[in-house]
């Protein structure tokens, strides 16, 4: 018995969502004083993956099948099964990424394992009961989620656990598996990269604004604040749904839940929907001209104010900061 | 083109969670279900596709007679039949299982599910079906189209998307940017009392997860104010004593 991590990598690279989860995966393989092994598919140098040894992987199975250098997700599955079953492996963590989504649930089958996405927490295991803690009601609450199978499935929402370094390095195999040619049905045409940007579910700090920035060409402002603070670009429901600005910036309990480490809200009120999406942030900044939005009872620090004069004040005194730190 | 629309049924968005019986029941008292917004999506782009006579979307769901209407609110928006597994969704495996068994007897193109329910938001149920009945499965979708033969479909990765196209059958669940959600007419009202509804048993299925018990997120401490005018003074607070920045 041991635990694998799947260490997706993103164009060559693991992020810090990944590394918070190979940290994770190791915590839960000192749980069960047994040993953690990565698996990393696709073009990853190999000083790169033996830097998964930092994190706590004793080994690295590195899969350098040219047909798997693209995300193929039934293939990808397949190739994470296997590595869990050569290894003996009866627990398996991914990061709870737009891929590792697609992923989880095909593994557990294929496992005949419980799937706990969205995990918070580290397991707990009492008297042989192995519960998670989830996200659940879209933020509005979290469940505990007891996985009844001998094998587990599990994927860590990012931003949710501290990457912890252990310090050694990892020994890096080949892992070579035979693919099914059914396996690879889905043919990937482009892949649409906004580089410049940082990544919304990833980001550590979020600027998000709402319908009191009175329409899309007053986002210049946003744009700067958040790029000062090296943060992601966010904004509320009605904003979206207006064109101001595309749905992948749609922050809430329809569009996408975050947990960065600051949120900054602008001109949003707090509708019970939005504030479903940003409750797992650990310090939230409400600037509103209404004393009385509900986004203040929930906020850490508030500024009462027109937007329009407080952003550029803030951004004036990010930029004295920046110069002085 | 046949499509299958997996349904759920949810509390509305507006719901203040809370729970009962030692924080292990969700208390639906007071609270007003809906066709899960995700799904609705699903729905509408499944509608689209199969105007003017080039096919049909029958959308199943899994639950107890109480999920009736949700399953009637399907069928006025435009489906064109329902199934209903006369089932408590206990987990997304056993929902997965109950839908898959389905297809196994009555084939689909193409099947949708919302890209997660939310209830629960494990966005599973797609990916298990897919696995199930050994088809390709892309866990969220932003773009949809369709020839006879092939979807081209735009999936959501972090910074970007990519873009594949997939033979069918295959399953997918949809996000925002698929469709914008349908509002039923009084046409669709009136004729979906009349739609066919099937209700299907069960099939056993072995339970891999139980819900334990439900938390809530702790309450946060009291705001601080800071004048509008003493911007210096939040990036104090941030950087000294939130740490954040």
């Amino acid at each position: 018995m041991s635990v694998l991590i799947y260490a997706e990598n993103a164009e060559g690279k693991f992020k810090k969502s990944i590394l918070e989860a190979v940290s994770y995966a190791k915590a839960i393989a000192d749980q069960n004083n047994t040993n953690l092994v990565a698996l990393s598919i696709g073009d990853v140098a190999a000083d790169e993956l033996a830097a998964l040894g930092k994190y706590g992987a004793e080994k690295v199975l590195n899969v350098g099948n040219d047909k798997l250098k693209n995300f193929v997700n039934q293939a990808y599955a397949s190739v994470i099964a296997e590595a869990a079953k050569a290894q003996g492996a009866d627990i398996v963590v991914l990061s709870n990424s737009f891929s590792g989504r697609g992923l989880a649930p095909r593994i557990g089958v294929k496992l005949e394992a419980g799937v706990a996405d969205g995990a918070v927490a580290l397991p707990e295991q009492n008297g042989g009961k192995f519960t998670v803690k989830k996200t659940a009601f879209s933020g509005k609450a979290f469940a505990v989620v007891e996985l009844t199978s001998a094998n587990k499935v599990i994927a860590l929402t990012p931003n949710s656990y501290k990457v912890v370094e252990t310090g050694g390095t990892a020994q890096v195999e080949d892992f070579s598996v035979e693919t099914k040619e059914s396996d690879f049905k889905q043919m990937l045409k482009d892949i649409v990269r906004s580089t410049d940007k940082v990544s919304l579910p990833d980001a550590e700090i979020v600027v998000s604004g709402g319908r009191g920035l009175k329409g899309p060409e007053n986002w210049g402002m946003i744009e700067e604040l958040a790029g000062l603070l090296g943060a992601a670009t966010a904004c509320s429901k009605p904003v979206s749904d207006a064109d101001w600005r595309p749905h992948s910036e749609h922050v809430g309990q329809t569009g996408i839940a975050v947990s960065p480490n600051l949120y900054v809200a602008i001109g949003i009120s707090g509708a019970i929907q939005h504030l479903a999406g940003v409750s797992s942030s650990k310090v939230i900044v409400v600037i509103n001209k209404d004393a009385e939005a509900p986004f203040f009872k929930v906020a850490d620090y508030g500024i009462v104010g027109d937007a329009f004069e407080v952003v550029p004040k803030l951004i004036a005194a990010v930029k004295d900061y920046k110069a002085s730190a | 083109m046949k499509v299958l629309v997996c349904i759920s049924n949810v509390p509305d968005t507006t719901t203040k969670i809370t729970f009962t019986d030692n924080n292990t029941q969700f208390n639906t008292n007071g609270v007003q279900f809906i066709l899960n917004p995700y799904d609705e999506i699903a729905l509408a782009r499944a509608i689209e596709l199969t105007d003017g006579g080039k096919g049909s979307v029958t959308v199943i769901n899994v639950g107890d007679a109480t999920t009736e209407a949700t399953v009637r609110k399907a069928l006025a928006i435009g489906a064109t039949d329902a199934v209903r597994i006369n089932a408590k969704p206990h987990d997304a495996w056993f929902v997965a299982k109950q839908i898959a068994e389905y297809v196994k007897q009555n084939p689909f193109d193409l099947i949708l599910t919302g890209r997660e329910s939310i209830d629960y938001n494990g966005s599973k149920v797609a990916g298990m079906v897919g696995e199930l009945l050994d088809i390709p499965s892309v866990s969220i979708i932003k773009k949809l189209d369709a020839t006879d033969s092939e979807a081209t479909v735009e999936r959501e990765i972090e910074g970007g998307k990519e873009v594949l196209t997939i033979p069918f059958p295959f399953v997918a669940g949809t996000a925002e940017g698929v469709a914008e959600p349908k509002i039923p007419n009084m046409r669709g009202i009136m004729s979906a009392r009349t739609k066919p509804l099937t209700v299907v048993e069960p099939v056993e299925v072995k339970s891999t997860s139980e819900i334990i018990s439900f938390e809530t997120p702790a309450p946060r401490g009291q705001v601080t104010l800071v004048p509008a005018d003493d911007t210096a003074k939040l990036v104090d607070l941030l950087h000294n004593e939130a740490r954040v920045i």
